[in-house]
């Protein structure tokens, strides 16, 4: 039995005046998988990331969610049907809560009111492992409360398909463990993740599949060790004739 | 071999962010080191710091034996480091000689008089009163070099010299770094091309995550043991590529 994808992305492009980011990008992402999207500076995966959240607009092709095409529809009305980010930096307001940043991230983006917004809100807290910390002032926090705030914030809008952006630099080694138990618990919840990232160690130690960008086409998607063992992914991170 | 630059335990964070984690590095006087590594691996952070760009939390920089960790950037000029900035960061409204005068300005010795630039980079010297927001990206990317040298450096940091480039640009951009080398400048260079860092260097230092993941001779190392450290040897362990 197949479950129509969470998300399918069909031969989507993109172009900035003459420069040609995204040529014919298709990904099919079922419901509940961790996806990793990789590939050099320049790969177009930040225009990815736009195109499905609606920031960038195709110039063709298509993007589906949970089977509605939500190809023309703006970022707030693709973030009510389901679609979750985080972003690169964390900016939380700083001078409201920890909670309170969650709820706006309820209230704002997800479009609940009253209780249902404080149960999101409380919910997304509990999911990203800062509850503990829920009066404290979002400013106050160190970098990897920040990135889970933003995490929390992002589930709060309870996304079925949460896009992640490069949440997992400048750690620390036990740091790092911590963030790879969340977003695993995360996805282990239900929530499907399409993840950017660079730091290959902890993208694997969650995503189950990745997809190579390099030079606004898919190269490989797959197994992750397979997808970094291949020679066309090696020659677009390392250059032509990698020895 | 005389050691130029070591770098020990170096730490630098940009607020609480910490990009490099421990970082040693020795750079041989005369040598040629490329630095490679994945998008967020510290490789800027890691030039940033020896040309003083970047204060370091934690660790040390030394340079022909003195302890340059908390000296000022134009100090370690004076010193004979010097920097070409990943994405060139001329002054577009000065013209091509006023960019490079910039450079001399902290200069550690007159060896890289005007014409001795021009006649290492024959295409930027019919550029001179040019504008730098008019060149083209090969011109400005001679020109950020140009405008090292002026600092008469013994040690020139090279931050993606490549990155946008047409092939001949860069072919021609290396066969000047090698006449540099020739000259007895030892050089550091972040190159994302792994074949052109290997040709062209001795040592080869790969970072990952802001630590060494590797750090040999380019002849004693082989294309798996570079990608393994690449990538992370966690990351492709159980397969093996032909």
């Amino acid at each position: 039995m197949k479950s129509s994808p969470a998300l399918e992305v069909s031969d989507v492009a993109k172009s900035y005046g003459s420069l040609a980011v995204l040529t014919s990008v298709s990904l099919e992402v079922t419901a509940g998988e961790a996806v990793g999207i990789v590939g050099p500076n320049g790969a177009g995966k930040t225009t990815l990331l736009d195109l499905l959240t609606g920031t960038s607009r195709c110039d063709a092709g298509q993007v589906k969610l949970n089977g509605q095409d939500v190809t023309r529809l703006p970022p707030p009305l693709r973030a009510r049907q389901g679609l979750g980010r985080t972003f690169q930096v964390p900016r939380p307001l700083g001078d409201l809560t920890v909670f309170e940043n969650a709820l706006v991230g309820a209230m704002r983006a997800a479009g609940l009111r009253g209780r249902p917004a404080y149960a999101a809100a409380c919910q997304a807290l509990e999911s990203a492992g800062m509850a503990r910390q829920a009066n404290a002032k979002a400013g106050s926090l160190r970098l990897l409360d920040r990135k889970r705030l933003e995490l929390a914030r992002a589930l709060a809008m309870r996304p079925k398909v949460l896009l992640l952006d490069e949440i997992a630099g400048g750690l620390s080694d036990p740091e790092t463990e911590v963030l790879i138990g969340t977003i695993r618990a995360v996805n282990a919840g239900g929530t499907t993740i399409v993840w950017v990232e660079h730091v290959m160690r902890v993208l694997t130690a969650v995503a189950t599949r990745l997809v190579c960008l390099a030079d606004g086409r898919v190269i490989a998607d797959g197994p992750p060790a397979a997808v970094l063992a291949s020679d066309d992914v090696r020659a677009a991170f390392l250059g032509g004739g990698v020895l | 071999m005389t050691t130029l630059l070591e770098v020990t335990g170096l730490e630098v964070f940009y607020g609480d962010f910490q990009a490099l984690f421990g970082v040693s590095l020795s750079v041989a006087q005369g040598g040629a080191t490329a630095l490679v590594g994945a998008n967020g691996a510290g490789k800027t952070t890691l030039l940033r710091a020896i040309a003083g760009a970047q204060p370091a939390a934690r660790g040390s920089i030394s340079y022909r034996d003195q302890n340059l960790t908390t000296a000022p950037p134009y100090q370690r000029i004076a010193q004979g480091i010097a920097l070409v900035p990943e994405g060139r960061k001329l002054f577009p409204s000065l013209t091509v000689e006023e960019n490079i005068q910039v450079g001399a300005a902290a200069a550690a010795s007159k060896q890289w008089p005007l014409d001795r630039i021009y006649e290492t980079f024959p295409m930027i010297a019919r550029r001179r009163g040019q504008r730098a927001s008019t060149l083209s990206g090969g011109e400005q990317q001679a020109v950020a070099i140009a405008r090292a040298l002026a600092a008469a450096p013994t040690l020139l940091l090279l931050d993606e010299i490549s990155l946008g480039l047409a092939p001949l640009i860069v072919e021609a951009l290396y066969q000047t770094l090698a006449e540099l080398r020739q000259a007895g400048t030892t050089l550091v260079i972040v190159e994302q091309d792994l074949r052109r860092a290997m040709d062209s260097c001795d040592d080869l230092v790969c970072l990952l995550e802001g630590r060494v993941a590797l750090a040999a001779p380019v002849p004693a190392l082989t294309r798996d043991q570079v990608v393994a450290a690449y990538f992370g040897e966690t990351a492709t362990s159980g397969e093996t590529a032909t």
